[in-house]
């Protein structure tokens, strides 16, 4: 029954959802006070439904109810239950509910909360969200019904992928889909906004948190995406230009551009179209990444359940939104006015300069990411890689990083060198002592170069627009600037020490034999085979000690998972404040000696540290909006004069 | 200044050339086997040692008499290769001469399943650094090359030869011929 009553519940929040668009439609056409009312609760109602048959499916993988074809499939009565629940999107008919929910959810939330913009506007965002919404529940319920049952229960379900059995990775596809989401109801927002030619400040405030929520959703998926993969792929890379991590890297690239753009729109009244157009952008790059890896057109190290029907359709929504909202801005956008002028060093000329670097940053990841499809198209076979896109991106990323040591010292609308003077000496007096000091410690490689310098002037042009403010007075998106442009300068460090300072060893061993990796003494104790829940392994006890010190144990296994049969390498890990030993077993080799692949790895982890500290900061500055918005919402409601943005919004 | 209005739909244009790349390559399905970059080509120059006593070992010498033959990727350690034999086993008895290339096995294990399958070959090079296999542009187990009476590549299959395919390679032969 539980599966019937998702599949019903389902139909009937598709069913809303045509309602929801169908009415916000009509109301956009001639004033209907009836239809308009309805759109709103339709949003509610629907948000209500798509939860109710997501828990059905929760609820079906809890119980392992093996009459379900997707639970048979995905899942197994001897899984730990946590991985029980994760396999309930860790498909493709799952993970596809999981969207369309939370995006039900979302619209619902709007269609409660939000009360700023004209009502027109609101309704017709609310219909764009039905309009996106409603093609995923065609493309659920007539080609991914995930409670469909199967004629014979089976008796046994046929697991879930060992390498995919990972907490990190039960967590880091719906922290993905709600970035995923929170862009689509940004793209909302900019249709709605074409649509009623409201493209105002008051627009972008509305749509900034929504960005800055999806932004941060993103930051952290990546962040933990890239440490997943390099813990668990046991290559010793955090970063592979895979196609998978591509697709999630686009949409990043673009939401941290509209995040910007959208202050700028906030604040100054200007680069409306341009806005409009990320916003657009933000959420296609989502849906170009989904298809992209989705239908199986690239291929890549993730086992996706790769299907070219799901492929087309997929392909055809993405035509549907992207292209009739490129239409309708291609109409529209030219008699959107201008918006505000503003010189060229101004905080709106540094904030320009960072939506043309990430925008360039973003078409070399999607050129590189679908060359390979170009070229085979003519009957050549490339693979791109590290060798294209490290240089070329860095090419973009180490000016942009310039411009980010100084751009929010810069006011608003107009200003000069000379008042930021100090300031930008200072910056620049570190980047070069950081450059004399690399060089000194013997780095070569002029990324990894230029990476310390930038980084440097970066961690300390961010803390400078804290100088001779009230600590205490500060906003809080001001401190969420401050704390998200240091983490940028973290993460640039740890990536240019990890390049420039990685020693690696590959070897041999005999139990009771010793090497040395960098400052690692590493002794081989021995070799047990030891048993898991749903697995064995053969452990190795590593005996190391960083510079003569106290040693330690670390435990690398190589893992051999019965259900479905195959053998993975789980590295072991031994963190220091300054860096990781990595270390990996391999088979074992002639003569009883085992593979053994270490890495000393220095400050390697200041790249997640740094994009935590991103995401953190993002989440300041939520906070802080929102309750701004709360508290402006109560004074405009007391019928007190509004004050204006903070004037230092970035 | 007023934007100009063909730039406005330049976003569009470059999104409706993307749809229509991937449309097409969406409608032409993804290919899953490698082919080799070879074909066309001349044999790389090689030596292969005798990988069994009563069969001689492959050079690149033993291929240009004027002969096409099949060269046949195969290993005792794989599956597939075991279900081929039938169809090596009917193409040797229809004439044709099969030569074996031997990868990464040991020699009781190779002489173990020759004597269990049957033995198709003329001759048998042991590549055991898969050397000739990556030098023609093989990736997998088994494939059969057709090579023409100069050592040139002219024909690859991937994968086990069914019993439907035994009748194409004998026209990929008689090709390499004429």
């Amino acid at each position: 029954m539980i599966a019937e009553f998702g599949l019903a519940a389902l139909w009937l929040a598709a069913v809303l959802a045509a309602l929801q668009l169908g009415a916000g439609i009509v109301t956009l056409r001639r004033e209907d006070e009836v239809l308009a009312a309805l759109v709103r609760p339709a949003a509610i109602v629907q948000g209500a439904l798509a939860a109710l048959s997501f828990g059905a499916l929760l609820l079906l993988f809890y119980r392992t109810d093996l009459s379900v074809k997707l639970v048979a499939a995905n899942s197994h009565s001897l899984k730990p239950l946590l991985f029980k629940l994760a396999g309930a999107w860790g498909n493709h008919e799952g993970s596809m509910l999981l969207w369309v929910t939370v995006m039900a959810l979302s619209g619902a939330l709007i269609a409660l909360l939000e009360r700023r913009l004209p009502e027109r506007t609101m309704l017709a965002t609310l219909a764009a969200q039905a309009f996106v919404g409603l093609g995923f529940y065609v493309f659920i319920l007539a080609f991914s019904n995930p409670f469909e049952r199967l004629p014979q229960p089976e008796l046994e379900g046929m697991g879930l992928n060992p390498l995919l059995q990972d907490i990190g990775l039960a967590l880091h596809p719906p922290t993905l889909y709600f970035g995923y989401v929170g862009l689509s109801v940004a793209f909302s927002f900019a249709v709605g906004a074409l649509l009623t030619r409201q493209v105002t400040p008051a627009f972008a405030r509305t749509m900034r948190p929504w960005v800055l929520g999806a932004w941060i959703f993103l930051t952290l998926g990546i962040t933990a995406g890239s440490y997943w993969a390099y813990y668990e792929l046991g290559w010793g890379g955090w970063w592979f230009w895979d196609p998978v991590e591509n697709a999630s890297l686009m949409p990043w690239l673009a939401a941290t551009a509209l995040l910007h753009s959208v202050s700028v729109l906030a604040a100054r009244d200007a680069l409306r179209a341009w806005t409009i157009l990320l916003g657009v952008v933000a959420f296609s790059m989502s849906m170009v990444g989904t298809f992209l890896v989705r239908s199986g057109v690239l291929t890549s190290v993730h086992a996706f359940a790769v299907d070219p029907e799901r492929g087309t359709i997929l392909l055809i929504l993405l035509a549907l939104y992207i292209g009739s909202a490129l239409v309708l801005f291609a109409l529209r956008a030219g008699t959107v006015a201008e918006g505000e002028r503003f010189s060229v060093t101004s905080r709106e000329a540094a904030l320009v300069m960072n939506n043309v670097g990430l925008s360039a940053i973003l078409a070399i990841v999607l050129l590189g990411t679908l060359y390979p499809l170009v070229t085979e198209a003519f009957g050549v076979r490339v693979s791109v890689g590290p060798p294209y896109f490290n240089p070329v991106a860095a090419m973009f990323l180490l000016p942009m990083l310039a411009v980010l040591a100084v751009g929010p010292l810069l006011r608003w609308r107009r200003d000069s060198i000379e008042r930021v003077r100090g300031p930008v000496v200072l910056a620049g007096v570190i980047a070069v002592a950081a450059l004399v000091a690399v060089l000194l410690a013997g780095v070569s490689g002029i990324l990894q170069i230029l990476g310390f310098a930038l980084a440097a002037a970066v961690a300390v042009g961010s803390v400078l627009p804290l100088k001779g403010r009230s600590l205490r007075r500060l906003p809080l998106a001001t401190w969420g600037m401050v704390l998200a442009h240091f983490g940028v300068a973290v993460s640039i460090f740890g990536m240019a020490a990890d390049a420039a300072w990685t020693k690696e060893r590959l070897i041999a061993l005999h139990v009771g034999e010793t090497t040395q990796v960098g400052p690692w003494k590493v002794d081989l104790a021995g070799v047990e085979p030891v048993a898991g829940p749903n697995w064995t392994a053969l452990e190795a006890s590593l005996l190391v000690s960083y510079k003569g010190g106290e040693p330690v144990y670390v435990a690398p296994q190589l893992r051999s998972f019965w259900s479905p049969p195959q053998q993975t390498s789980e590295s072991a890990l031994l963190t220091r404040w300054n860096g990781q030993l990595y270390s990996i077993l391999g088979e074992e080799a002639e003569g009883e000696r085992w593979q053994l692949r270490l890495w000393w790895k220095p400050f390697v982890t200041f790249i997640w540290y740094g994009g935590v500290l991103i995401g953190l900061g993002g989440l300041l500055a939520l906070i802080g909006r929102v309750r701004l918005d709360l508290k402006r919402r109560y004074v405009t409601a007391r019928g007190k004069r509004v004050r204006g943005e903070a004037p230092d919004a970035a | 200044m007023r934007r100009s209005a063909w730039t406005l739909w330049l976003p569009l244009a470059l999104f409706a050339v993307f749809i229509g790349f991937v449309a097409v390559q969406l409608a032409d399905p993804a290919q899953t086997e490698v082919e080799s970059a070879m074909i066309g080509k001349k044999l790389p120059e090689f030596v292969l040692e005798p990988a069994v006593s009563d069969r001689p070992g492959l050079a690149t010498a033993d291929l240009r008499d004027g002969k096409p033959r099949l060269m046949n990727i195969f290993a005792s350690w794989c599956a597939p290769c075991a279900v081929e034999a039938p169809q090596l086993a009917e193409l040797q008895r229809r004439g044709v001469e099969i030569v074996g290339v031997d990868v990464r096995d040991r020699p009781e294990d190779v002489a173990a399943f020759l004597a269990r399958y049957g033995n198709p070959f003329a001759r048998i090079g042991k590549d055991d650094i898969s050397e000739v296999q990556l030098g023609i542009g093989s990736a997998g187990y088994p494939e059969t090359f057709v090579i023409d009476g100069s050592g040139t590549i002219t024909y690859q299959h991937i994968g086990e030869i069914r019993p439907e395919h035994v009748e194409l390679l004998l026209e990929k032969l008689r090709e390499a011929e004429g």
